[in-house]
């Protein structure tokens, strides 16, 4: 007998092990999320993913899967929550689709127009974080991180430790493992992980941008929730 | 009416003899601002202020001021632009690659010339100068521009400026307008609707969007035509070309109807500047620069526009945030110039396109003069474009390259772009340099309107003197001097970049509306307390 979880009232399947997020993935059940990366250990910090547990708000990207649970994941509540903490990460920093060349190809906006989010809602903080562009391949524009230490755990995969994130709460940025604290004095290359792992346009190939044109890119193509977790993942210009 | 038209034409006269007594064909350094007087008053003292406040049916904000004496004569009239962008500065610090799409925000009704301009500009960081550029890229972006071109235009003429031309400069103002148009003149209403539509559409296959989408890239384009694509454009150019060629007869007829009136109207004699092919010929997307003087003489031709920095230099004005580009060669009294579709049709040798051909030589044939200096014919010019452009995308259209998939080359990175391209109003220049991270560390921008702010000034004084000097102020009379401007289309929210030189005016006004205190921060960071209107 195979133990299931309930979702939304549906039945889904999983195995021991397996987190709420993994065991919906499966079934292809959409738990929204940004930080959540199947190829990576979950960290549970974007709360993107929160969904009810038995009336109890949990991360679904690191809460283990029990026979019986109660999972709500798509309730009016949740969907105005998630829609929150989105219009929280947009007003943050600086995320100006219009121009942005990861527009289309961006899990932070796809997960927007999910949520049907319609405004900021908060107050901008007009992030000015300096943008980091000395390496000749990779760049950074800090403004638009949202701390989902998605790099920094591919770039650990790498073998590397590139990325970090330091200081806590409103200071909260992402650091760089090298002795100026540069990107073109780190250990990161172009074939690594870590360069095409980031959900926004914090982390970007140079010179590729706009090359793929309106239309063809991915969420132009199939909304967020019919798109894999890997091809999400790997969401690039290129 | 006949007394004012005697009186216009007495001006007219008068020029002419000036014209006659003191400049001979190859000077042409002379050029006579004959309002040059109403820039500013003397004293502003007793006069009384009249604000043409927004001038309407223009894109963007401006504003006309007045300043009248007790007999209503006119003693100063300007055209500000109230207006600030700051793209040259905002640009900086972002990455070259970005720069098409982020600067073609700067306008909703050709995104398509900044976004050219631009990518021109980023060819060459990436080192493919334009010759170079695959024959696919080249012909898709001039495909997108003709579409840009057109669609311009036709708003232009359709929706903003026919309503005047149609009912009359001082009709009923509650008609003058596109409503008015679509009940009076359904059938040209709709064609102007739907030429607009069509020339929309061509931007949406080419780029993704009708407004800002993404194509142009450095080194190429991001995408070629599909057949369906294709096939769906070709499908109603024939309508558009036969459109585009009625809208010709129909500016004819109005303009030739009342002749003396249309060639005196907002009237100035200029020098103009533009892009020509190598041939001489009419060229929207890449040639060199030729300027010509009001005689039609040349003053510089073919040049390389990479050197636009020793053709043309800016001046800037404590009253609007617009600046005066001059040719160089000329000094800033001398060597203002008009560009845009007149300038266009009179510094090229030909059109390339037939119809569009036999279009120009008949406007030409119309002036007694080598140069159309009318105003108001510049409406003519403008719809002799919109007939070689739909000829232009049919030709396009037929091109198998349009279909090509070899869009991108890349050469050796460079730290300077420079691109000029012949937007709907005219040359527009774009010039960035990069540091060795990619990074813009300096744009300038010099936008068509721009080029065009002494001739709308000169214009609106003109028509100030003309029409409006020493009479009572009424609504269809303000309007004369609307007309004037929006001969020109200026698309004033492009226009502004006097960055760091903006003069502020804070107005505390009462509950009746009265201005009871005024404090003014000039361009050199002076401030005035004062009530004197200005």
């Amino acid at each position: 007998m195979s133990k299931t979880i309930s979702i939304d009232g549906r039945q889904v399947e999983f195995v021991d092990g397996q987190t709420i997020m993994e065991a919906a993935a499966a079934a292809g059940v959409y738990i929204p999320h940004l930080c959540h990366h199947p190829d990576f250990t979950p960290h549970g910090s974007c709360k993107l993913c929160t969904v009810k547990v038995n009336g109890r708000n949990c991360s679904a990207c690191t809460f283990p899967a029990q026979e019986g649970q109660e999972v709500l994941n798509e309730t009016d509540e949740l969907r105005e929550d998630r829609r929150m903490i989105t219009q929280m990460l947009f007003v943050e920093g600086n995320h100006f689709c219009p121009s942005c060349e990861k527009s289309g190809n961006c899990q932070l906006q796809a997960v927007a127009y999910y949520l049907q989010m319609l405004d900021d809602h908060f107050p901008l903080f007009f992030a000015s974080r300096e943008l980091d562009a000395s390496h000749p391949e990779v760049m950074i524009d800090h403004d638009r991180c949202i701390f989902c230490t998605l790099c920094v755990r591919a770039s650990h995969l790498d073998g590397k430790e590139v990325f970090a994130i330091s200081g806590r709460g409103i200071n909260k940025h992402l650091i760089v493992n090298s002795p100026s604290g540069k990107l073109q004095d780190s250990a990161l290359e172009a074939g690594d992980r870590a360069v095409d792992i980031c959900p926004t346009g914090a982390i970007l190939r140079k010179g590729i941008g706009y090359r793929v044109p309106i239309g063809k890119r991915i969420f132009d193509l199939k909304k967020i929730d019919a798109v894999s977790l890997a091809e999400q993942g790997g969401a690039h210009g290129e | 009416m006949i007394c004012r038209l005697a009186k216009a034409e007495r001006r007219i006269q008068s020029a002419k003899a000036a014209t006659l007594a003191g400049i001979d064909s190859t000077n042409h350094s002379e050029i006579t601002l004959m309002y040059e007087q109403l820039e500013t008053a003397e004293s502003s003292d007793n006069l009384r202020r009249v604000a043409v406040d927004p001038v309407t049916r223009v894109e963007g904000h401006g504003k006309v001021t007045l300043l009248l004496d007790a007999d209503n004569h006119v003693r100063q009239a300007r055209l500000h632009i109230v207006e600030f962008r700051g793209f040259e500065r905002f640009i900086q610090g972002r990455p070259y690659w970005e720069l098409p799409v982020l600067v073609q925000r700067l306008c909703g009704i050709c995104p398509v010339s900044h976004h050219l301009a631009a990518a021109k500009a980023i060819d060459q960081l990436v080192g493919v100068d334009p010759e170079n550029l695959p024959p696919a890229a080249d012909k898709l972006r001039r495909l997108l521009h003709f579409g840009q071109v057109l669609q311009s235009h036709s708003l232009h003429f359709f929706n903003l400026a026919s309503p005047d031309l149609l009912f009359g400069f001082d009709s009923d103002v509650a008609k003058r307008n596109i409503i008015g148009i679509l009940q009076e003149y359904p059938d040209i209403g709709l064609q102007g609707v739907k030429m607009r539509k069509y020339g929309q559409e061509v931007i949406r296959m080419v780029s993704g969007k009708r407004i800002h989408g993404t194509c142009a890239i450095a080194g190429g384009m991001n995408k070629s035509l599909s057949r369906e694509e294709r096939d769906y454009l070709l499908e109603d150019i024939g309508q558009i070309l036969k459109w585009a060629e009625q809208a010709v007869a129909l500016i004819k007829k109005v303009h030739c109807s009342n002749l003396p009136y249309y060639d005196q109207f907002a009237t100035i004699r200029s020098h103009y500047l533009g892009l020509v092919k190598s041939s001489g010929a009419l060229e929207l997307y890449h040639g060199g620069i030729r300027a010509r003087d009001r005689q039609g003489g040349i003053i510089l031709d073919h040049q390389d526009y990479c050197r636009y920095n020793e053709i043309i230099h800016e001046q800037v004005k404590s009253w609007t945030y617009m600046k005066f580009p001059y040719l160089l060669s000329l000094g800033s009294e001398q060597g203002w110039y008009r560009v845009g579709p007149l300038a266009r049709v009179n510094i090229c040798d030909r059109i390339d396109t037939p119809k569009a051909e036999a279009a120009r030589q008949d406007f030409k044939a119309h002036g007694d003069e080598p140069m159309i200096h009318s105003t108001l014919a510049t409406h003519w010019a403008r719809l002799i474009e919109v007939l070689h452009c739909a000829e232009s995308i049919q030709g396009l259209l037929h091109d198998p390259d349009v279909l090509s998939q070899d869009l991108l080359l890349q050469g050796e990175k460079r730290c300077e772009g420079i691109g000029v391209i012949e937007a709907p109003r005219g040359t527009l220049f774009h010039h960035y340099q990069i540091d060795e991270n990619d990074i813009v560390t300096k744009a300038n921008l010099i936008v068509s309107t721009t080029s065009n702010n002494q001739a709308m000034n000169e214009s609106v004084r003109q028509v100030a003197a003309t029409y409006l000097d020493g009479r009572e102020l009424t609504e269809p009379l303000l309007n004369h001097l609307e007309v004037a401007i929006r001969a020109y289309d200026p698309c004033l929210s492009c226009a502004t970049h006097a960055l760091g030189k903006m003069p502020l005016q804070l107005e505390l006004v009462d509950a009746s509306g009265r201005v009871i205190d005024r404090l003014v921060r000039e361009s050199d960071g002076m401030l005035q307390r004062s009530l004197a209107d200005a």
